[in-house]
C-alpha cells in the first residue's frame, strides 16, 4: 500500500481514540460526515471554489536565490502559504471544516490557537458563514500574539484567555475539549492541527495535502524535476504534513521536519517533541510527547506560540520511526537569524514558525550540496511577530534588546 | 474471581461513592480526608490520580490536583495511598486516572502494584473499551475492576459495549458537562440509565452534578451509586476535614 493512502484512525501503533466516552457520538458523526463529503463532488467543488475566490489558491512558489547564497548554493523554492487569506495554511483546514460543521447543522465553532493564525482562520470562517465562534488561547499567547487576539475580536469571535497549567496552546486545548464535551450537540469543535482524536489527524492532512500537491506540480514544471528534499516546521504538524503527504511515495524526495529547540534541546526550554519525547497519548491520540517518567505532561518552550506544544501529529510520529520523514531542532536563535535572513535578502518577512524551516532549509543546503533543490513551505506570514521580533532584535526606537 | 465493588453495591443496595484526588492537600492529608469520607458514609472511593491535561475535570477538581502535582505527587504516591487506605477502612478503593501514566507506569506492572496494594480496580474516563485491550487483560489477570463510561450521546451499541467490558459499576455520565457541582441532577441520567438496563447492566454509579443528599436520593431511585465529587473537594478546600466530614454525612443522608 502506497504511504499516501493511510486513512488511520491509527499511523503503525500511532493515533486512535483517547478520549471522554461523551465525545465519541460527535468524532463517529464527524468521521460519517467526512467520509460523505469526500465523495460528493458537490463537496469538493465547493471547496475548490472558495480556496480559488476566497483563499487565493493556488498560491505561488518563488524561488529565493539571495536566501539561497547562504545555503551551499542549493536553490531554494518557498511554497507561499503565507499569501493565503488571513496570512498563513491554516485557512485551508479552516474552510473545510467549516463546510462540514454547516452540513452537520451546527452553529457555533470553537477552536484552539497558539500563534493566532488558526483563530484568525477560524474567526474567519465564521464571519464567512455567519457561524458563533470561541476561541480558546493560553493567556501567554494572548500577550504575545495580541494583535490576532485583536484581529479574532475584530472579526466577531469571543477570544477566552486559558489561565490553567502552562497557559498555552497545550491548555487551550485542553479547554476547548472541555467546551466541546460540554456543548457537544450545538458545537463543532474546529480542532487546526493534524493531533487529537481521529478523525482530525486524517481530515485536517487531507484539507492540507493540496499544499504539497500543487507544490509538486509546480516545480517539476519550473525545474523538470522532484525536489531533493521537502522541509517545514513541525509543531503539531499541520503544514509540514499539508506539504509532505504528496511526495510521500517519491522515494528519493528527502522529508525533514523542523521542531522548536527553544533555547537548546539539552535545556529544559524547548518543544522538540520528536528528537526528545516518546510515546504515551496527549489531546486524544498516541504519539511522541514531552512527558517525565510519569506520564505527566512536560511544558514545552519556544520563541514561537504556533510550535510551543508538547505534543505532535501521529502520523508524523510514524514517518519518523518508518524512516520515512526526518525531524531536527532548531533553535530559538536559529530561527530568528533565518527569519531576518529571508527578510533582508527576498524582502519576505516568515512567520517565526515557518523561520524554523527555513533555518533547517539553510542547514539542508550545506549538507546537500549546491545541487540540491530544496522545497520549503513558507507557512506564514510575520506581520504577527513583530513585537517578538522588534524586542528581539531590538529594532524599535526606544527599546533595549 | 470476585469484584470487590460489585460485592459492596449487592450488600448494601444502594451506595454513595466518593471522589477525592490523592495528594491534595498533601499526600497525607488527603489519606486523612479519605478516611473520614468513610467514617461519614461514603461506601465506595474514588482515588483521582492528579494529571497535568486533566480535560474531563471542572475548575474545582482541576486546581486541587494541580496543587498537588506542584507539591510534588508522584505516581507511586496513588499506590501508597489506596494501600495505607485500605489498611485503615474496609471498603473497595478504586483509583480513577487518565490514562497515559498507567501507560508510562507500564499497564501490567501498574495493575500488578494496585492490586498488591489492596485496590479494587480502575476508572478511566479517557479510555474507551475500543482502546483498552492491554487494560482489559491486565484487569483480568490481576482481578480487577475496570469502569468505562456511559453517556447520553452513546448509542446503545456503545452502552451495550461499555457494560460488558465494565466490571465493578459502569459509570454514566449524567450530564453531557464536565465534572462540576451543579444545582440539578441532569434529567438525561435517568433515562441513560434505563437504556443501560436495557443493554443488560446490573451495577450502574451515575455521576458528575451530585452536590446534596437530595440529589443523591433522586439519583439512588434509579442507579446503584451516586458518584460525588466536586462538593467534596470544594469542602477539602474550604473548611478541611470539618467541612469534609460534614458535607459527606449530608450527602450520605440521601441514601
Amino acid at each position: 500500500m502506497a504511504l499516501r493512502d493511510e486513512l488511520g484512525p491509527y499511523f503503525g501503533e500511532y493515533g486512535g481514540r483517547f478520549v471522554p466516552e461523551s465525545l465519541i457520538a460527535a468524532l463517529d458523526e464527524l468521521s460519517a460526515a467526512y467520509e460523505l463529503a469526500k465523495l460528493d463532488p458537490g463537496f469538493q467543488q465547493e471547496l475548490t471554489e472558495l480556496h480559488r475566490t476566497y483563499t487565493g489558491r493556488p498560491s505561488i512558489i518563488t524561488e529565493v536565490p539571495r536566501f539561497a547564497e547562504h545555503a551551499g548554493g542549493a536553490r531554494i523554492f518557498l511554497k507561499r502559504e503565507d499569501l493565503n487569506h488571513t496570512g498563513s495554511h491554516k485557512i485551508n483546514n479552516v474552510l473545510g471544516q467549516a463546510l462540514l460543521a454547516k452540513r452537520l447543522g451546527k452553529t457555533r465553532i470553537i477552536a484552539e490557537t497558539g500563534a493566532g493564525q488558526h483563530g484568525v482562520a477560524s474567526a474567519t470562517a465564521a464571519a464567512l458563514f455567519g457561524l458563533e465562534c470561541v476561541v480558546y488561547m493560553g493567556e501567554v499567547d494572548t500577550v504575545r500574539q495580541a494583535l490576532n487576539v485583536a484581529r479574532m475580536r475584530l472579526l466577531g469571535a469571543t477570544v477566552i484567555p486559558v489561565t490553567t497549567g502552562s497557559r498555552t496552546l497545550k491548555d487551550a486545548i485542553n479547554e476547548a475539549l472541555r467546551d466541546w464535551v460540554a456543548n457537544v450537540d450545538t458545537t463543532h469543535y474546529l480542532l487546526g492541527t493534524v493531533a487529537g482524536p481521529h478523525p482530525f489527524p486524517v481530515m485536517v492532512r487531507d484539507f492540507h495535502k493540496i499544499i504539497g500537491e500543487e507544490a509538486r506540480a509546480q516545480i517539476l514544471e519550473i525545474t523538470g524535476q522532484l525536489p531533493t528534499a521537502v522541509a517545514a516546521c513541525v509543531g503539531g504538524g499541520s503544514n509540514a504534513i499539508g506539504i509532505f503527504h504528496a511526495f510521500l511515495d517519491d522515494p528519493s524526495v528527502g522529508l525533514y521536519g523542523f521542531e522548536a529547540a527553544g533555547r537548546g534541546v539539552d535545556t529544559a526550554e524547548h518543544a522538540a517533541t520528536i528528537t526528545k519525547g516518546r510515546p504515551g497519548v496527549l489531546h486524544g491520540a498516541r504519539s511522541y510527547m514531552l512527558q517525565d517518567e510519569d506520564g505527566q505532561t512536560i511544558e514545552s518552550h519556544s520563541i514561537s506560540a504556533g510550535l510551543d506544544y508538547p505534543g505532535v501529529g501521529p502520523e508524523h510520529s510514524w514517518l519518523n520511526d518508518i524512516g520515512r520523514a526526518h525531524y531536527r531542532p532548531i533553535t530559538d536563535a536559529e530561527a530568528m537569524d533565518a527569519l531576518r535572513l529571508l527578510s533582508r535578502t527576498e524582502g519576505i518577512i516568515p512567520a517565526i514558525e515557518t523561520a524554523h524551516g527555513l533555518a533547517g532549509a539553510l542547514q539542508l543546503g550545506k549538507e546537500l550540496g549546491p545541487e540540491a533543490i530544496i522545497l520549503v513551505n513558507n507557512s506564514g506570514r510575520g506581520d504577527k511577530d513583530m513585537e517578538t521580533a522588534a524586542k528581539y532584535f531590538g529594532i524599535l526606537d526606544g527599546v533595549a534588546e | 474471581m470476585s469484584s470487590k465493588v460489585e460485592a459492596a453495591i449487592s450488600a448494601k443496595g444502594k451506595v454513595l461513592i466518593g471522589y477525592l484526588p490523592v495528594g491534595f492537600p498533601s499526600l497525607e492529608g488527603s489519606i486523612e480526608a479519605a478516611v473520614a469520607l468513610v467514617e461519614s458514609g461514603v461506601d465506595i472511593l474514588e482515588l483521582g490520580v492528579p494529571y497535568t491535561d486533566p480535560v474531563m475535570d471542572g475548575l474545582v477538581i482541576q486546581e486541587a490536583t494541580q496543587v498537588a502535582l506542584a507539591n510534588g505527587f508522584k505516581l507511586p504516591h496513588a499506590i501508597e495511598a489506596v494501600k495505607q487506605i485500605t489498611a485503615r477502612v474496609d471498603i473497595p478503593v478504586l483509583l480513577m486516572t487518565y490514562f497515559n501514566p498507567v501507560i508510562q507506569y507500564g499497564v501490567d506492572k501498574f495493575a500488578s502494584d494496585l492490586s498488591e496494594a489492596g485496590g479494587a480496580g480502575l476508572i478511566t474516563p479517557d479510555l474507551i473499551p475500543d482502546e483498552a485491550s492491554e487494560w482489559l487483560a491486565a484487569a483480568e489477570k490481576y482481578d480487577l475492576d475496570r469502569v468505562f463510561l456511559a453517556a447520553p450521546s452513546s448509542t446503545d451499541e456503545r452502552l451495550a459495549q461499555a457494560v460488558q467490558n465494565s466490571r465493578g459499576f459502569v459509570y454514566a455520565v449524567s450530564t453531557m458537562g464536565i465534572t462540576g457541582a451543579r444545582q440539578d441532577v441532569d434529567v438525561a441520567a435517568k433515562s441513560l440509565v434505563a437504556r443501560l438496563r436495557n443493554v443488560g447492566a446490573t451495577h450502574i454509579g451515575v455521576g458528575v452534578g451530585i452536590s446534596n443528599g437530595t440529589q443523591v436520593r433522586e439519583v439512588l431511585n434509579y442507579g446503584d451509586g451516586a458518584i460525588v465529587g466536586s462538593a467534596l473537594v470544594k469542602a477539602l478546600n474550604d473548611g478541611g476535614l470539618t467541612a469534609l466530614r460534614s458535607v459527606a454525612a449530608e450527602l450520605a443522608s440521601g441514601k
